[in-house]
């Protein structure tokens, strides 16, 4: 028998995952962890195990069951919300997940550039500005996903600080109750918005599913909130963590930097490594096996959680040699930082190319953009939420 | 190389189309789409790669 290792694990670092999860993949695929409920369950440490797994059938996304993984304080459901598609299995997931996929297609995502370029402009006054010093945070990396989101949903960016507060609230809670305050309070506000777009014609993407599939009966007006507030919270802080990371993390770089200021043909490999890097959602994949699975040598046995997390699996040397080293031309897609699977991001496309647009832009408008406070300074997330700086003071 | 692709097991993730363009596209509602059955030596690469990042194993080559 082994002993239960700790996870998650607290980042050192905040702009990379725990050492802790390295000497884990170290030493094999498979580990016998403890969950907060005081279940034992299994993490998985290796990229190869991680994938075969993230696509295996036999692990299932319904937070309801039991035997899934608890890694947080917070509610992992709320009484009266049914789960998004992420909380779903096949074929159940895909019918939902298909809903909302027509708005994030290549071709879709690729036609917002100009509008994101011109957000991100606008964006970059505001953070001018409000310094010498700013937070960059506050005036960039948080508001232009945010209103890029607003527009791709159809939720009006006036009530930006009240939806930004409450997904935090969601994410951070620390009881059960607290959790069902917060997503019933952001459930309430999705919900007006789908009862206006009943009325008269709604943008976006809450406007066509009020259109289509909740008018022909294919979703549930509760269910469609889900989506709702899923692709909110999710499009909005995961893409600011990320905008965040990407400025400290090319800033603790500074050739890596000139060269991404100087060719604009090395950005979309760079944002791939920062993508890798930061694994700013390494705790998102849970499951729980619905039969016996043989993995490695190991036995996931039926009703036991899994956790599959992103951060492991993406400094994995088998795949990504020297991992600890940030290397913008690493040149390698095959990481987990939007996962795997058929849960694998929906919003990803949309998410490299906000980053793709907001970073290049930034030090282009910032020639001489540096910490205004030592990066060592940085705290880091507690490790069940998604991690990213909370203010990062640049000066220029 | 003969390609193939799941329309039922896909879930619109979009990969192949980045990594192959010329092999690969998305309908209206964000399904694969096969644009050439047949990869010659000169798309066997992106095409692979198309494969190695479908998420959802839908895309198949032969």
């Amino acid at each position: 028998m082994h002993e239960a290792v700790s996870f998650p694990q607290t980042r050192t670092c905040p702009l990379r995952p725990p050492h802790g999860y390295a000497e884990l993949t170290a030493q094999g695929p498979l580990h016998r962890v403890e969950f907060v409920d005081g279940r034992t369950g299994w993490v998985v440490t290796r990229h190869e195990e991680a994938r075969a797994l993230l696509s295996d059938p036999r692990l299932s996304s319904d937070r309801a069951d039991p035997g899934f993984p608890k890694i947080s304080p917070r509610a992992l459901v709320v009484r009266g919300q049914p789960p998004s598609f992420i909380g779903m299995d096949p074929p159940e997931h895909g019918r939902h997940r298909r809903m909302a996929i027509s708005e994030f297609t290549v071709r879709r995502i690729n036609a917002l550039r100009p509008r994101i370029e011109e957000i991100a402009e606008q964006a970059a006054g505001r953070l001018r500005a409000a310094g010498p010093p700013a937070d960059v945070v506050a005036h960039y990396a948080l508001p232009i996903p945010s209103l890029v989101i607003c527009e791709v949903l159809g939720v009006p960016y006036s009530d930006h600080e009240f939806f930004e507060d409450t997904s935090r609230r969601i994410a951070r809670a620390g009881s059960d109750e607290e959790t069902a305050a917060s997503v019933r309070e952001l459930a309430q506000y999705l919900d007006s918005l789908v009862e206006a777009a009943t009325k008269r014609p709604g943008p976006g993407l809450i406007g066509k599913m009020v259109r289509e599939e909740l008018a022909r009966g294919e979703i549930t007006r509760e269910s469609l909130v889900s989506t709702a507030m899923l692709l909110l919270a999710a499009g909005h802080e995961t893409t600011a963590n990320m905008i965040g990371l990407g400025i400290a993390t090319l800033l603790e770089h500074p050739d890596q930097l000139a060269e991404f200021r100087a060719d604009p043909d090395v950005v979309p490999g760079a944002v791939e490594e920062m993508l890798r890097y930061a694994s700013v959602a390494d705790t998102t994949g849970l499951r729980v096996a619905t039969e016996d699975i043989e993995i490695a040598g190991r036995l996931i046995r039926a009703g036991e959680g899994v956790a599959i997390p992103n951060g492991p699996a993406n400094f994995d040397p088998a795949v990504f040699p020297d991992p600890d080293t940030f290397d913008i031309h690493r040149g390698s897609r095959r990481h987990n930082a939007f996962g795997y699977g058929v849960h694998q991001c929906l919003g990803q496309n949309l998410a490299r190319l906000e980053l793709r647009v907001a970073l290049p832009l930034l030090f282009e408008r910032f020639p001489t953009l540096r910490f205004a406070t030592p990066a060592a300074g940085f705290e880091p997330r507690r490790p069940d939420v998604n991690q990213g700086l909370d203010t990062l003071t640049v000066t220029w | 190389m003969h390609v193939t692709a799941d329309r039922d097991v896909c879930v619109g993730a979009g990969q192949c189309v980045r990594a192959a363009p010329d092999v690969f596209d998305q309908d209206e509602e964000g399904i694969v789409l096969v644009l050439r059955q047949q990869a010659g030596d000169d798309r066997r690469e992106i095409t692979e790669e198309a494969a190695a990042v479908c998420p959802s194993g839908a895309v198949r080559l032969t």
